[in-house]
């Protein structure tokens, strides 16, 4: 339970960092390193690391007052890190100085961050990866694929799960790493999506070198470190504004004021269903932020991922149905190259129709949502596992 | 520890105190005290004790269909009937969210009694009313437990209509006598008293009738739940007494409708909590091909499901319950809302508990289809899911504006 003195506290340094850093008027990485260095980054986190100690809860009451004052919000800015590398960092890196290092320039978005877990081999079995890490004196020497890494070519730092030991089982052998993305031997494409664009990458790492202090966490337990990442990505994709009506029903309400020719009854009862649903899943974000005022994001979390990714397909698809002929044009498939940078990955609401479709396989597809919900949540059994125990060496792949 | 609480109404008066300071702070909501806490653990221990489901099944074939002592005992040694009535009015001095926290529990062990017509309805009824001697007397006899209500206003999915309205009232010297008929009264069969609403002449009024006098009929309709029975009221010249005038009544009538459909969304998660909990611990321990049947994926992720419109019914009841708290919300809005959701949940819930549960869960003997007939009745009692469906429509699309209409057509390329 947040203490009253402590959110007066965060609500000072909130008030003083908006007066003296306007953010209408300084650059957005002044002003968020304003507040990194007020410790309103992370309210949670320790003094010095862009934190003051204090419970969660009082995270809220800093980002009412900064965004208030038409501060940026920064997970938009650099999701990775804001979402999932610094809470990683602050819990498994190895020296306060790398944590100094890295944090900082990832609060002001000078530092974007990016996170190699996914492989062509390895998407729902992530712990199934391949790509190797092999220690070479003060280095590790990193050698595989990565893919569906979205913001790798803009991307200072990147979060790399790998394997360190073969010969045992999967979850046993992994470490987990952050790799300089301008490094010698890492390379970035564009992986051109359905709809045409390329948010994501690819990268290969051919003999990239990292040293061992950018190590997160011991040799071996890469697993528990990346749930940390995990829990942390899902509830960040899950947690959604507090505004009632705001997110992506926003757009389809909207839409239907703007196409009163298209109203049917049968199309009034979807789009009010959808509202009731995304205005429960608002609530329950709501009162999971709440009873998360102590502690970290718990599965939990996983509910706000698995019904904001369907949530969002449904809603996508009843504009589609609102607009009926309207709604198949297009505006075309642009090249992937050149206009990643500048270009709006939204798009039009046909593209983000489109573009719904990776919202239940990114971060854990839904079928693995539901599995974690089942298991972790309600305490269900485990299904059976082909490769219980097997060193991951004699894992079949294909 | 039962006692100690309805022995302290200091300490509750000072939840509300906390209640009352955090309301000024937007995280007040879904924030449980720990004497709410405590009071949930006291309302557990007792349907642990007294709501068994032997009891239960005794009880909705008995007449009356509850156990008077036990609900003699649930006002006035638990104290767990009127939380959120003033001391001045006999009751706890507490707030909805208490109530509400009781009603969960209650709802969860199926309790049987007339907890819809006289806690969701009479009480915050007469709460709502101006103080008078007769509705002051009826107020602290049902909060202690020793007589019970029945609320004979006929509702629009839970709004007030008074076109629906079909006794009328007429003066007699200082007193009123009622004639006319309401259907589908909950909790009538057995009640003392009846809450009526009448068309006078100056307008609709809520009148008390003594549900044993002259001129009341009553006639038992069987419903397929028979935890929660319900009558067709008749009244011939009823002596009648005035709680509330038509200057007031529509206000007092409407209040607590949606007290009761945020009370009654409540029971709904209460309920589906406990079917929810009964499908998981089966699926645990069932083995069906050398595995329990909740490893398979099928089972798993429509176990997933259930708790997902679980936990997202209990986030719009208790909203609903706030929103009547501290006026944070539109409470029409925010009942519709609980409504809709909970009247969904809790049916889909009961009925795949029962799917969960395989053939166990068809017969008699197993508990589930006392739970999915309450579902049933629940989600048509002060209007069906459809229905608020439909009021949240106008409320939130028939005044949607197209201030930023997306500009869609493309394709222009070609």
């Amino acid at each position: 339970m947040s203490n009253v003195a402590d959110s007066d506290r965060v609500a000072d340094l909130a008030r003083v960092v908006v007066a003296d850093h306007d953010p209408r008027s300084v650059p957005v990485t002044e002003f968020l390193g304003a507040c990194y260095d007020a410790g309103l980054s992370w309210v949670h986190f320790p003094e010095g690391l862009g934190g003051l100690g204090l419970s969660r809860g009082n995270q809220a009451v800093a980002d009412r007052i900064l965004q208030g004052a038409g501060g940026p919000v920064p997970l938009g800015l650099n999701p990775m890190g804001y979402g999932m590398a610094a809470p990683t960092i602050r819990e498994h890196a190895l020296s306060d100085e790398v944590k100094k290092a890295w944090l900082r320039p990832l609060a002001t978005t000078e530092d974007i961050w990016c996170q190699l877990f996914s492989e062509p081999g390895a998407g729902s079995d992530l712990a199934g990866l391949a790509t190797s890490a092999v220690r070479d004196g003060d280095d590790w020497v990193i050698n595989g694929q990565k893919v569906w890494t979205s913001l790798a070519h803009r991307a200072r730092w990147g979060l790399l799960l790998a394997r360190t030991n073969p010969d045992v089982p999967k979850h046993k052998g992994l470490t987990y790493f952050v790799v300089d993305m301008h490094s010698p031997g890492v390379e970035t494409r564009p992986l051109r999506q359905l709809t045409g664009q390329a948010e994501f990458n690819e990268v290969y790492f051919t003999d990239a070198r990292i040293p061992d202090a950018h190590r997160l966490g011991e040799v071996g337990n890469g697993w528990g470190v990346a749930m940390t990442t995990l829990m942390n990505e899902r509830s960040a994709l899950g947690g959604s504004g507090s505004r009632r009506g705001a997110g992506t029903i926003s757009e389809a309400v909207s839409l239907w004021a703007a196409r009163p020719e298209r109203q049917t009854p049968v199309l009034r009862d979807r789009l009010t269903q959808l509202w009731l649903r995304s205005e429960a899943q608002r609530l329950t974000s709501e009162r999971s932020r709440v009873s998360a005022t102590v502690g970290g994001p718990g599965p939990e979390g996983s509910i706000g991922k698995l019904v904001g990714a369907e949530l969002n397909q449904q809603i996508y698809q009843f504009c589609m149905d609102l607009l009926g002929p309207e709604g198949i044009l297009y505006h075309g498939y642009s090249k992937p190259e050149g206009d990643r940078e500048d270009s709006d990955w939204r798009g039009p609401i046909q593209q983000r129709h489109l573009r719904s479709r990776a919202n239940t396989i990114e971060g854990g597809t839904s079928d693995v949502m539901r599995n974690i919900l089942g298991e972790r949540v309600l305490g269900l059994p485990g299904d059976l596992r082909a490769d219980a125990g097997m060193p991951w060496k004699e894992i079949p792949r294909g | 520890m039962a006692e100690k609480l309805a022995d302290q109404p200091d300490k509750v008066a000072k939840t509300a105190d906390v209640a009352e300071t955090l309301a000024n702070e937007p995280r007040a909501e879904f924030m449980f005290t720990d004497e709410q806490q405590q009071l949930l653990s006291a309302v557990r221990r007792f349907a642990a004790e007294n709501v068994d489901e032997t009891t239960v099944r005794r009880l909705m074939e008995s007449d009356p269909p509850f156990d008077p002592k036990a609900w003699h005992r649930l006002g006035s040694e638990l104290g767990v009937l009127g939380l959120s009535v003033s001391e001045a009015d006999g009751g706890v001095g507490g707030t909805l969210v208490d109530q509400a926290v009781a009603v969960e529990e209650l709802g969860a062990a199926l309790a049987c009694g007339p907890i819809f017509g006289t806690v969701y309805l009479a009480i915050p009824a007469l709460v709502a009313a101006s103080a008078g001697p007769a509705r002051d007397e009826l107020l602290a006899e049902l909060v202690e437990g020793r007589r019970t209500a029945a609320f004979a206003v006929p509702d629009r999915a839970g709004a007030v209509d008074a076109s629906l309205i079909e006794v009328t009232a007429t003066p007699s010297g200082d007193d009123w006598t009622l004639t006319g008929t309401v259907r589908g009264v909950v909790d009538a069969g057995a009640a003392d008293d009846l809450l009526v609403a009448a068309i006078g002449p100056d307008g609709v009024s809520l009148f008390a009738v003594d549900a044993a006098g002259a001129g009341v009929e009553r006639t038992t309709q069987l419903t397929v739940d028979q935890t929660r029975p319900q009558a067709v009221v008749t009244l011939s010249a009823a002596p009648a007494r005035l709680l509330a005038g038509s200057d007031e009544a529509e206000r007092v009538i409407g209040h607590a409708f949606q007290v009761a459909s945020a009370l009654l969304a409540v029971e709904q998660v209460g309920a589906a909590q406990h079917m929810l909990d009964v499908a998981v611990q089966y699926a645990k321990e069932r083995l069906q091909f050398g595995r329990p049947i909740g490893s398979f994926q099928a089972v798993k992720h429509r176990l997933a499901d259930m708790m997902v419109d679980l936990e997202h019914a209990r986030s719009t009841a208790y909203h609903a319950v706030w929103a009547l708290t501290d006026g944070s919300d539109d409470p029409a809005l925010a009942a519709s809302i609980a409504q809709a959701t909970c009247s969904a949940a809790f049916s889909r819930i009961a009925a795949d508990a029962i799917q969960t549960l395989g053939g166990i869960g068809f017969t008699w003997e197993h508990q589930a289809h006392l739970y999915f007939k309450r579902a049933i009745v629940d989600a048509a009692l002060l209007g069906s899911a459809e229905d608020h469906r439909s009021r949240v429509a106008e409320l939130v699309l028939d005044t949607a504006s197209a201030e930023k209409p997306p500009r869609v057509a493309d394709g222009t390329r070609g």
